[in-house]
């Protein structure tokens, strides 16, 4: 296992839901936990992940999302299986949309 | 136009509460932003889940106010760990002292999780403990098995110690897995890349038939929620003469099938003409026959 964290610059509005959770755990997959958390305007990753010595793709794929999704104030805690980056982004997408739905 | 089907096997646990619970009601207990993981998954090198895999919480079924569990098969195969396991119990705890009108377990599961061993045994003796305390306090508890992974282990004996068991075609009901038995009594024995021998043992319709299950539906969410709901608030009787009358039929049932090699023996014994046919039959034309053969037994 290896435990990754990182620290990004928030750039749009807080999400409207307290958290969402995309994915499941498994082999070439992964669960994105995503939440509101009071971080003075900036995103934070955590990232567990069964496969050492990605970090920087780690960084570069979360640095895309966190670009992509205009957010602050959001945490994102990342079990992870072995997913690849194509997976990880849209598993990320999916969590961002639901935390960013305010009707459900 | 057709509308989509809502495939029950496909969905993720959270997505089939959802689908069964009235829109909005459910409100989650030790819900993923908790964090209580399984504390021996790290120990190995293994990733943990935030929920551990199982979602437990209450709800409504047409306003009828249910506790439900469902098992998340993708995560370690449904298996029950240490936190699994405990969020089950707790839940089957709480039945017993709020009294809603059912408890729905969705199971999804390869049994214990061997990783937790002795902490994934205990947990199983916990559960069924707790299941029938549960009914003891007159609570129903209904299992729903239509996942990929079926129903196996000590979940397979908790199920059967449960008032009512439902499933679909795709659900599978038995202690011991096929790659089990292929390994501990040789392929002679039992194939288990035999698909259609493994549904002819262990599958739902086999199950249905010999009266392990009560309830056999389509792969639909629709169709799982009907069933639930005609058996919300209906307990059986958890009493001695309840159980006598359970082992009398296990006892006239070993005395009529002992000799059947396959199920399809089974099947041509209970009266079926065409028994070669039973496992192509969709749901409903399964159910006209079930009922068929009960009509002709009373």
């Amino acid at each position: 296992m290896e435990h990754l964290e990182f620290d990004y610059d928030g750039t749009g509005a807080k999400p409207a839901r307290a958290f969402a959770l995309a994915g499941v755990v498994g082999s070439g997959n992964l669960e994105v936990l995503i939440e509101a958390a009071d971080l003075g305007g900036r995103c934070a990753a955590v990232v567990d992940t069964s496969v050492r010595g990605y970090g920087e793709t780690w960084r570069q794929v979360l640095a895309d999302f966190f670009a992509r999704h205009a957010m602050s104030d959001v945490r994102v805690s990342i079990n992870d299986g072995g997913a690849t980056p194509a997976v990880v982004s849209l598993r990320l997408d999916q969590a961002a949309a639901e935390i960013k739905d305010a009707s459900a | 136009m057709r509308v989509a089907r809502h495939s029950f096997y496909e969905a993720t646990a959270r997505r089939r509460v959802d689908g069964l619970l009235d829109q909005n009601s459910f409100r989650e207990f030790c819900g993923p932003a908790a964090r209580i993981v399984s504390p021996h998954l790290p120990a190995l090198g293994m990733p943990v889940a935030f929920d551990d895999g199982v979602v437990v919480g209450e709800g409504t079924i047409d306003g009828r106010k249910v506790l439900i569990a469902a098992q998340e098969g993708g995560f370690m195969g449904g298996a029950v760990g240490e936190v699994h396991g405990a969020k089950i119990t707790g839940l089957l705890e709480r039945a017993a002292d709020v009294k809603p009108e059912a408890v729905v377990l969705l199971l999804d599961t390869g049994g214990v999780r061997l990783h937790e061993a002795n902490a994934g045994l205990v947990a199983m003796g916990e559960i069924q403990r707790a299941a029938l305390s549960a009914r003891h306090a007159g609570v129903p508890v209904i299992v729903a098995i239509g996942g990929k992974n079926g129903c196996y282990g000590g979940m397979s004996i908790v199920a059967r110690s449960c008032d009512w068991i439902i499933a679909s075609e795709e659900g599978r009901l038995s202690i011991s897995g096929p790659e089990v038995i292929e390994t501990v009594e040789g392929i002679e024995e039992f194939d288990a890349q035999d698909r259609a021998l493994v549904w002819r043992t262990m599958g739902a319709k086999h199950r249905r038939l010999i009266g392990e299950i009560d309830a056999l539906v389509a792969d639909d969410m629709g169709a799982f929620r009907s069933a639930i709901l005609n058996f919300v608030g209906r307990p059986r009787p958890l009493d001695l003469d309840a159980l006598e009358a359970e082992h009398a039929m296990l006892s006239r049932r070993l005395e009529r099938f002992w000799d059947c090699a396959d199920g399809r023996d089974v099947w041509a014994r209970l009266g079926i003409n065409d028994p070669a046919a039973v496992p192509a039959l969709d749901a409903d034309s399964f159910n006209g026959l079930v009922g068929a053969l009960e009509g002709g037994r009373s």
